[in-house]
């Protein structure tokens, strides 16, 4: 078999000597005026902090631990090794809304479940996005009866994956459909999205912290869940 | 599995712990015996079979006989778990007195399937220290499993029908 060497750098291997030199120079302070103008021009890239913004979102999802049904099983194997959505930096799945930004629904929601999930998707911190993933909660599937509810009459969704259930592939698909709209759109919260204002649970006056009691609502004793005052 | 003649032969000794009204009916069919009584006497024939070692209540189920009367069924099978036999026992209520004795009280394992079948089929059980809805939502209107119970669930457009001009969004 034969080996071929492969220059590194661009040009000539007196450049490359050069600019690793510069590189040494620039590290030690000794770079100065035109030649650190020219190294600085060469290693910046100017871009708005809301697209960089939605480049990192766009490109780590954290999406919650939640599965409902069949489907959670498929959506478990896109983190495993033969997927492995870490390629794309969605890998790390979060156990508690607070922490998640993306609601993966994995399965057919009951009615008694539609509440929860609704729930579980109003803890989770702007700004966030939410899957249907397979036939059930999108269109019902083959549970199409008195129990079963679609996912799009209580909350919104962004991107629906179908199958019974999908392939992991699929699933992945949908990920980056979605990050696809994140990056092209810019981000906005999902009642300006969908046309969701005036839905809101809680009135500002309501949630206005009262200034004697200095603590913030319902937050009593210390703990670790309690507030500093 | 009692035989057609040990079902017999139970139902016989039944008859004669409980008086002659004690069984209304026996069934062997497909190998499964099945006793039929009337729903007031569920709880001393349970606690008779459970005498003859049949200790386990192993389910209840509910069932709705749509269009026959009385509608709505209830079923106990029973487990000897000793000698590895089973036995059903089956009782008949109208759906406008849907009332049956609660076997809570002497068999606890009954308390989640009685409310299953309440929830199901709105069978109502006596003396169930809490029956009320295990399944659906506790505000949830009407009896689901009940056959003329609407299936519900949303129209769904398929490619196919568009042609056919069965578009509901239409």
């Amino acid at each position: 078999m034969e080996i071929t060497r492969q220059q590194l750098g661009r040009g000539d291997g007196g450049a490359f000597r050069a600019r690793q030199l510069n590189a040494r120079r620039m590290l030690s302070g000794e770079l100065e005026n035109d030649d650190l103008d020219t190294y600085v021009e060469e290693r910046l890239m100017t871009t708005t902090l809301e697209k960089a913004a939605n480049w990192a979102r766009g490109n780590a999802f954290m999406p919650a631990t939640f599965g409902l049904a069949c489907c959670a099983m498929e959506m478990m194997a896109i983190v495993d090794q033969r997927m492995d959505i870490a390629r794309f930096g969605f890998e790390a799945l979060r156990a508690s809304p607070r922490q998640a930004d993306l609601l993966i629904m994995s399965g057919r929601i009951s009615i008694k479940m539609a509440p929860v999930v609704r729930r579980i998707y109003d803890q989770m911190l702007e700004p966030r996005w939410a899957i249907a993933m397979g036939a059930c909660c999108s269109s019902q599937g083959v549970f199409n009866n008195y129990a079963i509810v679609p996912a799009d009459k209580f909350m919104p969704v962004d991107v629906h994956v179908p199958g019974c259930p999908p392939r992991p592939e699929a699933l992945m698909h949908g990920i980056l459909k979605l990050r696809a709209m994140i990056l092209a759109k810019p981000d906005l919260s999902w009642r300006t999205r969908y046309g969701g204002g005036g839905t809101e649970e809680f009135v500002e006056s309501e949630l206005a912290i009262d200034p004697v009691a200095g603590h913030s609502i319902g937050v009593s004793g210390g703990g670790r869940m309690g507030t500093s005052a | 599995m009692p035989d057609a003649t040990g079902l017999e032969l139970i139902a016989q000794d039944l008859r004669g712990a409980h008086g002659d009204d004690a069984v209304v009916g026996t069934l062997f069919f497909r190998g499964k015996a099945a006793i039929d009584i009337a729903p007031a006497r569920v709880n001393e024939t349970l606690a008779f079979l459970r005498e003859r070692g049949f200790n386990f209540l192993a389910s209840v189920h509910g069932l709705d006989y749509y269009p026959e009367e009385p509608r709505l069924g209830v079923q106990y099978e029973m487990l000897d778990m000793t000698a590895v036999d089973r036995i059903t026992v089956r009782l008949r209520v109208p759906i406008d007195a849907p009332n049956v004795p609660s076997a809570t009280p002497d068999w606890p394992t009954a308390d989640h399937q009685e409310r299953e079948v309440y929830d199901m089929f709105g069978v109502i059980f006596d003396g169930h220290p809490d029956l009320r809805r295990i399944l659906m939502p506790e505000d949830y209107e009407g009896f689901p499993q009940r056959r003329d119970f609407p299936v519900g669930g949303e129209p769904v457009l398929f490619t196919k029908d568009a042609a056919s001009g069965e578009d509901y969004t239409q």
